[in-house]
């Protein structure tokens, strides 16, 4: 069976949507830092795929290694806000966080 | 006495009084005996002016002699007012009286009134009475006269009233001034109706014009009788008689100045003085008025026991003699008698007080063989009621015989005998009265042993003014005694000689007044041309007052214009005739009521329980004065109440219903109004409120703070975004 580019994108969607469905329904807001990561890297999937079978080029994989710098910083960051959270709400819940309601 | 200095005189008479009043009102509290010399003395000069004014018009001798003093009071453009005196003989008559009267009540209450708490408020109210009075007495116009005449009124009110806290006392004054109201309104009827006729209030001006025909016919005629309701009123004529009676609730005092001087005078002298107003029909209505009360009060004073109330119905009944007079068109006698009744009435009243001082009771069963022990107010009060008897000699001998002789010829002139018959009947009845009140109380057994033993002679305060009195009361007709016309009386009062004092007046006031210039009416008299003749008639004269009542009811009474000295010697020939028959029956009625009251009350042959006994249905008549008060009570009492409530009921059913019904309308058309706001007004912006707040309700679930669910919401939104841009 030839591989070819509807699998790279189907592998890719399959990864995006469990990381939006991390994002969406899990409570730790340690798990929604995962399902983000999980997006982010199947838009490098996403990435790497277009640049390896419609440009033929390297820009895909630059802007992938590009990614793979900003999702660290990302990490660095909602870490940090993680750390807050949990020093105010004495948990890392994401649903304890909602006084913005009131 | 030069005319200014007359005027001066009668000016500080009026104010003494008012001054004492002033003076005894505001400061007499303060002062030594609470003041009490300081209306005696101020009383005192003005007896003394008084007494000059008397001698300056005894040395005139000229009853037509006037003094007149005015100023403008107030000047309105088109109708001026001015106050002024006039002084006359009448007036200086007058002022003699009340000057006398007053200053001996004034000595007199120094010891009656002695230690009341409230002495110096008592002589400061009868200053102010006396000032009233002199008022009316001095008043040279209408309106001056009313206004001194309500003074009269309210300063009687204060005095009978003086005890206010006897309830008895608060009824009578009450009584007194209400019963004075009903008179006054008439009088004042009667002075705007001769305003608006005449267009003035001048007593001189007034008779010119009345006699230039200004006012004639039935309007005279009711503003006549409209004038004489004053005098009903105030000189207690029935039907309104019925306060005098109850004024003895005053302190005897001011019963005796009520009854003598001031107040009840006061009706008699003004109808005296206005006498030219009065036509012959008002002076019918006064001469039966007269008549009448003369009677029946004469009926009345012969059952009652209380000494003050027996002397209060003989008031009654001389004033009634006094308006008969009047009403016969003889005003000089009615002068004559009020003079000479002030002097006796006085001393009677003035004696009933020191009685009453003595034994602390007014009621005759409880008195009786007071002549040992009070000597001096027994010979006086003896004096006085010979005096009032009739008894030749004395004062009202003459004076009652002058009035009698002329209602007899006015009777036999103009056909109305009936009040001759009921003045002579009068005349016969009071000495019986009077002689009763003698016997009962100065004569006979003590009934009250413990009151006989404390009665004692009243102190010298008290007898000097009894003493005084009993003088005046022999002497008040002259020395010898005489009627009017020839007594010292001619020379200060005759009937007015009108068409004189409207020459005057025309002379006065050159253009003559519009009601002069069509003076060419049938009447003979009338004319310019008979007027001296006419004038100079009814003067000083041998006939003086018998002149009168022709002078005054011919013209009227008998349109037809018959030679004027054939009808005065007539009427001189029958008042001759009149005077003397009245003369011999006067005398004849007087001894038999003086021997029929020495025979019941002294001798006691008679038994008066057996004869109340014997006639009980007359007696109750008598002894309920004739049921006059159950009368008003029945008709005018309950008319008023009735008419008050038909008042009260309108207020409540009309008046009430209209307030009610605006009240209830507003709070319907307000019911409605508070519907429409609160389902319309209130339910917009409620509703606005509502749609607002369940918007916001229902937005604000899709608000949960949670991040996810806005991310879930913004995954939807791409999704939708998504499936609109590729798929449609």
């Amino acid at each position: 069976m030839n591989i070819g580019l509807p699998h790279f994108l189907t592998v890719s969607a399959a990864l995006f949507a469990l990381g939006l469905f991390a994002v969406m329904a899990r409570r730790n807001t340690v798990a929604i830092l995962m399902g983000v990561e999980l997006m982010l890297n199947a838009a490098n999937v996403n990435f790497v795929a277009f640049s390896r079978y419609v440009q033929h080029g390297i820009d895909g994989q630059i802007l992938a290694a590009f990614v793979i710098v900003l999702a660290a910083a990302e990490a660095a960051v909602a870490l940090a806000i993680v750390l807050a959270l949990y020093r105010n709400y004495g948990s890392v819940h994401a649903d304890t966080a909602q006084s913005l309601k009131r | 006495m030069s005319d200014q200095a007359i005027i001066t005189a009668a000016i500080s008479i009026l104010l003494l009084p008012l001054l004492s009043y002033a003076l005894t009102f505001f400061f007499g509290r303060k002062l030594p005996r609470k003041g009490d010399f300081i209306g005696v003395t101020l009383m005192g000069l003005a007896l003394v002016q008084a007494l000059r004014i008397f001698i300056a018009f005894w040395r005139v001798g000229d009853p037509a002699h006037r003094v007149e003093w005015a100023f403008t009071w107030l000047d309105l453009g088109g109708f001026r007012l001015d106050a002024g005196i006039l002084v006359d003989g009448m007036t200086a008559v007058m002022l003699m009286v009340v000057c006398i009267v007053s200053f001996l009540v004034h000595l007199y209450s120094t010891g009656y009134m002695h230690g009341d708490r409230r002495y110096e408020r008592f002589f400061a109210f009868l200053g102010f009475f006396t000032f009233s009075m002199l008022g009316i007495v001095l008043a040279n116009n209408l309106f001056f006269l009313y206004v001194f005449w309500e003074l009269v009124g309210l300063s009687s009110y204060l005095l009978i009233g003086f005890f206010f806290h006897k309830h008895s006392a608060a009824n009578a004054n009450k009584k007194a001034f209400l019963t004075n109201r009903v008179g006054d309104w008439g009088f004042w009827l009667g002075i705007l109706a001769f305003f608006t006729a005449t267009g003035t209030l001048n007593y001189l001006e007034l008779f010119a014009q009345v006699h230039a025909g200004a006012i004639k016919g039935p309007l005279l005629a009711w503003a006549g009788v409209g004038l004489f309701m004053g005098c009903v009123g105030k000189s207690a004529q029935m039907p309104l008689h019925i306060w005098l009676p109850d004024a003895m609730e005053g302190p005897t005092p001011v019963s005796a100045l009520i009854h003598a001087a001031t107040m009840v005078a006061a009706g008699v002298y003004m109808v005296a003085r206005l006498a030219p107003l009065f036509g012959p029909d008002a002076l019918l209505v006064v001469l039966y008025v007269g008549a009448v009360t003369a009677f029946i009060t004469a009926t009345i004073a012969l059952v009652k026991t209380d000494i003050k109330r027996v002397l209060a119905f003989s008031t009654l009944s001389q004033l009634g003699y006094m308006v008969m007079s009047l009403g016969a068109g003889d005003s000089v006698n009615a002068m004559y008698h009020l003079t000479t009744h002030a002097m006796f009435k006085a001393l009677l009243f003035l004696g009933a007080g020191s009685v009453i001082h003595a034994v602390h009771s007014q009621e005759m069963p409880d008195m009786g063989g007071l002549r040992k022990k009070m000597p001096i107010t027994f010979w006086t009060f003896l004096i006085a009621t010979l005096a009032i008897s009739g008894v030749p000699l004395l004062s009202g001998f003459y004076s009652k015989d002058g009035i009698l002789g002329s209602v007899l010829a006015f009777g036999m002139l103009e056909g109305h005998y009936l009040p001759f018959i009921l003045g002579i009947t009068a005349a016969a009845l009071t000495p019986f009265y009077m002689f009763r009140i003698v016997f009962l109380t100065f004569f006979g057994q003590p009934r009250d042993h413990h009151k006989f033993e404390h009665a004692h002679e009243s102190g010298r305060a008290m007898t000097i003014p009894l003493i005084a009195l009993a003088v005046m009361s022999v002497i008040a007709a002259g020395i010898p005694g005489n009627t009017a016309d020839k007594s010292w009386f001619r020379k200060f009062m005759v009937a007015y000689d009108v068409p004189a004092i409207a020459a005057e007046y025309q002379a006065r006031h050159e253009a003559p007044p519009v009601v002069v210039a069509h003076e060419d009416h049938p009447h003979g008299e009338a004319a310019p041309g008979t007027e001296p003749a006419h004038g100079d008639q009814p003067a000083r004269d041998e006939h003086g007052d018998h002149a009168a009542p022709g002078d005054h009811l011919a013209p009227g009474a008998h349109g037809e214009a018959h030679g004027a000295h054939g009808h005065d010697d007539h009427a001189a020939h029958v008042h001759h005739t009149a005077h003397i028959r009245a003369m011999i029956m006067s005398i004849l009625v007087a001894t038999l009521g003086i021997g029929a009251s020495w025979w019941t009350y002294h001798r006691r042959r008679v038994n008066p329980a057996a004869v109340q006994a014997r006639l009980p249905g007359a007696h109750r008549v008598l002894q309920g004065q004739y049921f006059f008060d159950e009368l008003y009570a029945a008709t005018v009492y309950r008319l008023t109440l009735w008419w008050s409530a038909v008042c009260a009921a309108f207020d409540r059913i009309v008046i009430d219903g209209i307030v009610n019904g605006t009240g209830y309308l507003t709070r319907l058309v307000s019911w409605v109004s508070g519907l429409c706001d609160r389902f319309l007004v209130d339910g917009a912006v409620n509703g606005v409120a509502a749609v607002l707040q369940g918007a916001g309700e229902g937005l604000r679930r899709v608000q949960t703070g949670r991040v996810q669910t806005y991310l879930v919401y913004v995954s939807a939104s791409v999704l939708v975004l998504i499936v609109i841009y590729r798929v449609l």
